[in-house]
């Protein structure tokens, strides 16, 4: 029978940061069972005390943080009464940690292999010739193609994902009985996120190791885990096994972020809401009497070339975008879907007049904008197209107040008087359902979901048509993502937009797209309906974006 | 692979209820407003650090702007019968080899210090500030010129180049009086020491101007020159200015260096770097060092309140560096 000791057992823990002399709770009375082999997950938006309580495991909190109370007992031992050279004896050769970033966790400076060989050797498994022998060994273990030449690479040499199954081979290399994985694959494509995780389940199935997975989805959650701890403000707030929790969320919270998961939501729902979003935003456009045509831009043969350097004195060619065809009709939304590195980016762009395409035209009405010349037209032109983009922390000016950013627009094209403006500040910022007491704010006194309504609220100040929306909700947490999403088909309907949107993320693209646009290495390689996308995809590359959307196949009850 | 009976310390586990209300839409508004230069000022507010070095330079800049509150000993008038005299009532810390009074001479000679280094790190920061930023924003030809040149300039050290230039200039303009004098330091200083930061506001101007916010002031049809002046140099000035408060006492520290061997200020002018000059002897013999210490103390104590004030203004403005 299975062994029914825990293998880890944390029990009332708090976590505590000293700030000026104050304690600031990071995490309050979390309880936490993991038994050998098992996965165990723990799901909760950024600032949850989630990684917080990863670190405290292996004794890695980072500044001021110090456990305040609670014991964390690995097996039957107590870490934290340990004094700190026996603790630090437990980090990787027992306890092994897969952290979050493959970029910056590896050091540019060493071979990929030294770095492995590093573990080994502080951790007394094998010295010398023979670690060298096993660093290979655990590169193909990770699932790393050609280890042997893999491990005399430095990390530059490497893509993300094979960094990432460098770490895992680190991680493992010590045999651990339990890794932590801090969310291992938020910063890797879908796809290679899939291969990642596939892998990871299959290695610590036969090694027997216990996994905890630190993840903000719990889609992701859900499928790999056997039990679930959901975390919100440094409490748990449910947890018990994975798929019962999914079905049947009894907290208040865990059945609000079930709800709001893109990969969770029921299809059928989500599109038929964004179909009656669709109808009446163009019933809005048709009230105007506006539609000189029916699609407000054509995007044609759009190709950008980057030239780099290349060996010697020669360029070389970076095909960035090639051949994009797609219309806008008025009052919908278009969809860009694709990986990093797949063109979306430079498309959006170029749409926007940003960067002038080397081949290939964009109509805004019917006019080639390449075409717009002279301040006062191209001016008309800009305030008609607006972007969103994504990053809540760089898009807007720190230097700005929250009223100067939104006025901004409105002083460059000379529109109003002084408390006109200010009537139309109050206005936007209701659009957008900001109090008026965050005019006076700044960026940083703002949460991301503020900011990115901020932005918004900007990018609506000249009526602009067409919004382009550069991953505009890609950095938000799940909750504040669904609410954004949600605005954004209010605003359609309310002003009868037209989108544009960009993102790399399937999963979202139910909830705001009519026409959706797969892109692969700068190419489209699917166009359709965003139904026809998700029930019937042609080609085998959306087929393998869909089936990476963590937790799809889950039934939810209900 | 899912277990239907949870083992123990496994079993379902529900909260109860808390406000779990999203954040989302309320604004705290418990505290005013908070740019960030006032958040820069609250930090440094808060570093004793700073309250130190800014009492020590309210001091100096009292001692550079009224001299004679404190002394009403002519600096330039000498005595050679108390030559070399000892510390005594009336004449604090003596006299010098030449009967000066050394107090007097520490007290005024703190004008013509704090003076060249405030002018050369104003003049060093206007220029440095706008050929970085105008080469960091346009780039091409302009940054390459700008950018080679200021390597150039940055490649000849600073004082061997204001020796030469100062050395060059007193052939031609030998009788340069007091501000003459401090005018051709300040000039020498400021020629060879744009470079610095210039390089500083150009690599700050690259970052932020691929900025998103950049990019969505563009897309607003915002002007090049209203980007670089509203966006792109109020967010580059904090490490400018960090820069420059560090390099104003190496300013005041290359001063007293080029007077020391004799080719900064002309002896006539009263300066530390002149007095620590004229204490050379004293320094071979070992006697009376009085006549050293008290310039030289001046000297130390003014360098080190700026260079203390320039970390106070780096932990304020630049958190990140902060340990």
């Amino acid at each position: 029978m299975v062994n029914q000791t825990p293998l880890l057992e944390i029990e009332n823990l708090h976590i505590n940061f000293s700030v000026d002399k104050r304690q600031v709770h990071a995490v309050q009375g979390l309880n936490l069972t993991v038994y050998e082999g098992q996965t165990v997950a723990i799901v909760g938006e950024s600032g949850s005390g989630k990684s917080t309580t990863a670190h405290a495991i292996i004794d890695l909190l980072p500044g001021t943080g110090h456990v305040a109370q609670g014991s964390i007992k690995y097996q039957g031992k107590d870490l934290v009464q340990l004094q700190q050279k026996k603790r630090r004896s437990y980090r990787g050769s027992h306890i092994g940690l897969v952290p979050q970033d493959p970029l910056s966790n590896l050091n540019p400076l060493y071979k990929v292999g030294a770095q492995i060989k590093e573990v080994l050797e502080v951790n007394d498994v094998v010295k010398g010739r023979d670690a060298d022998q096993r660093v290979i060994e655990l590169l193909e273990e990770a699932g790393l193609p050609d280890a042997q030449r893999r491990a005399k690479q430095y990390p530059h040499e490497f893509s993300g994902g094979m960094r990432q199954r460098a770490l895992i081979a680190a991680g493992l290399a010590a045999r651990p009985q339990l890794l932590i994985a801090d969310e291992p694959t938020s910063a890797l494509d879908v796809t290679v996120q899939k291969q990642i995780l596939d892998h990871l389940d299959v290695l610590t199935d036969e090694l027997g190791v216990a996994v905890l997975l630190i993840t903000h989805d719990l889609g992701l959650a859900a499928e790999r885990a056997d039990h679930l701890v959901v975390m919100y403000k440094g409490e748990v707030v449910e947890s018990g096994p994975a798929l019962e929790i999914l079905q049947d969320p009894q907290h208040q919270y865990s059945k609000r972020l079930i709800n709001a998961a893109p990969s969770l939501q029921s299809e059928r729902l989500a599109s038929r809401e964004r179909i009656a979003a669709r109808e009446s935003a163009q019933e809005h456009v048709s009230e105007d009497g506006q539609s000189l045509t029916d699609d407000i831009m054509q995007i044609q043969n759009l190709t950008k070339v980057f030239k780099l350097p290349g060996k010697g004195f020669t360029k070389t060619d970076l095909v960035a975008a090639q051949n994009v065809n797609f219309d806008l009709t008025r009052g919908t939304t278009t969809a860009l879907v694709g990986e990093s590195g797949s063109g979306k980016s430079t498309v959006a762009r170029m749409v926007l007049g940003l960067d002038a395409p080397t081949e290939g035209q964009v109509y805004f009405e019917g006019v080639d904008i390449s075409t717009i010349k002279g301040h006062g037209r191209q001016m008309k032109f800009r305030r008609r197209i607006q972007p969103v983009f994504q990053n809540p922390y760089a898009s807007l000016d720190p230097m700005f107040s929250i009223f100067d950013a939104i006025e901004e627009p409105l002083v460059v094209h000379k529109t109003g008087s002084r408390s006109e403006r200010e009537q139309r500040v109050r206005q936007l910022l209701d659009q957008v359902s900001l109090p008026h007491s965050a005019m006076n704010r700044y960026p940083n006194e703002l949460s991301g979901g503020q900011r990115q309504r901020v932005a918004i609220a900007r990018a609506l100040a000249l009526k602009p048509d067409v919004l382009v929306l550069d991953e505009a909700v890609s950095a938000l947490d799940v909750l504040v993502q669904a609410q954004i999403l949600e605005l954004l088909n209010e605003l359609q309907v309310e002003l009868g937009l037209s989108y544009l949107f960009i993102t790399h993320d399937l999963a979202v693209v139910r909830q705001i797209a009519d026409n959706v646009l797969v892109m692969r290495h700068g190419k489209v390689v699917e166009q359709a309906s965003a139904d026809n996308i998700f029930t019937a995809p042609a080609v085998e590359y959306t087929q393998d974006l869909l089936a990476a959307i963590p937790g799809r196949d889950i039934q939810l009850a209900g | 692979m899912h277990n239907h009976t949870p083992r123990q310390g496994q079993e379902r586990f529900v909260a109860p209820a808390v406000s779990s209300e999203l954040p989302a839409l309320h604004v705290d508004t418990s505290h005013p407003p908070e740019s960030q230069w006032k958040q820069a000022w609250k930090a440094l507010r808060r570093n004793w650090l700073f309250w130190f070095s800014a009492s020590l330079l309210v001091i100096i800049l009292f001692v550079v702007f009224f001299p004679n509150v404190l002394t009403s000993v002519d600096p330039r008038s000498a005595d050679l019968s108390h030559s070399l005299g000892k510390p005594q009532a009336g004449h604090i810390f003596g006299f010098d080899r030449q009967g000066y009074d050394v107090f007097s001479r520490t007290i005024h000679g703190a004008r013509a210090s704090v003076i060249i280094g405030l002018l050369t790190t104003i003049i060093v920061t206007i220029i440095g500030l706008f050929t970085g930023a105008l080469a960091g924003f346009f780039g091409g030809w302009l940054d390459t010129i700008v950018s080679r040149g200021a390597d150039i300039f940055f490649a000849i050290p600073l004082l061997l180049a204001a020796i030469v230039g100062l050395s060059a200039l007193n052939n031609v303009w030998p009788d340069r009086g007091y501000w003459g004098g401090v005018f051709a330091v300040v000039i020498a200083l400021a020629v060879f020491g744009w470079p610095q930061i210039t390089r500083i506001a150009r690599g700050a101007v690259l970052e932020i101007k691929h900025l998103e916010f950049v990019d969505a002031a563009r897309s607003l049809g915002a002007s090049k020159w209203r980007n670089l002046f509203t966006h792109i140099i109020p967010n580059a000035l904090p490490p400018v200015i960090v820069t420059a408060t560090v390099s104003l006492g190496v300013y005041i520290v290359a001063e007293a260096t080029l007077s020391f061997l004799g080719i900064g200020l002309p002896p006539s002018v009263v300066s530390w770097g002149n007095d620590i000059a004229a204490a050379q002897p004293q320094v071979r013999s070992g006697d009376n060092l009085h006549v050293l210490f008290f310039p030289a103390g001046a000297l130390a104590i003014t360098v080190l309140s700026f260079m203390l004030l320039g970390d106070a203004v780096r932990d304020a403005l630049d958190p990140k560096a902060r340990k």
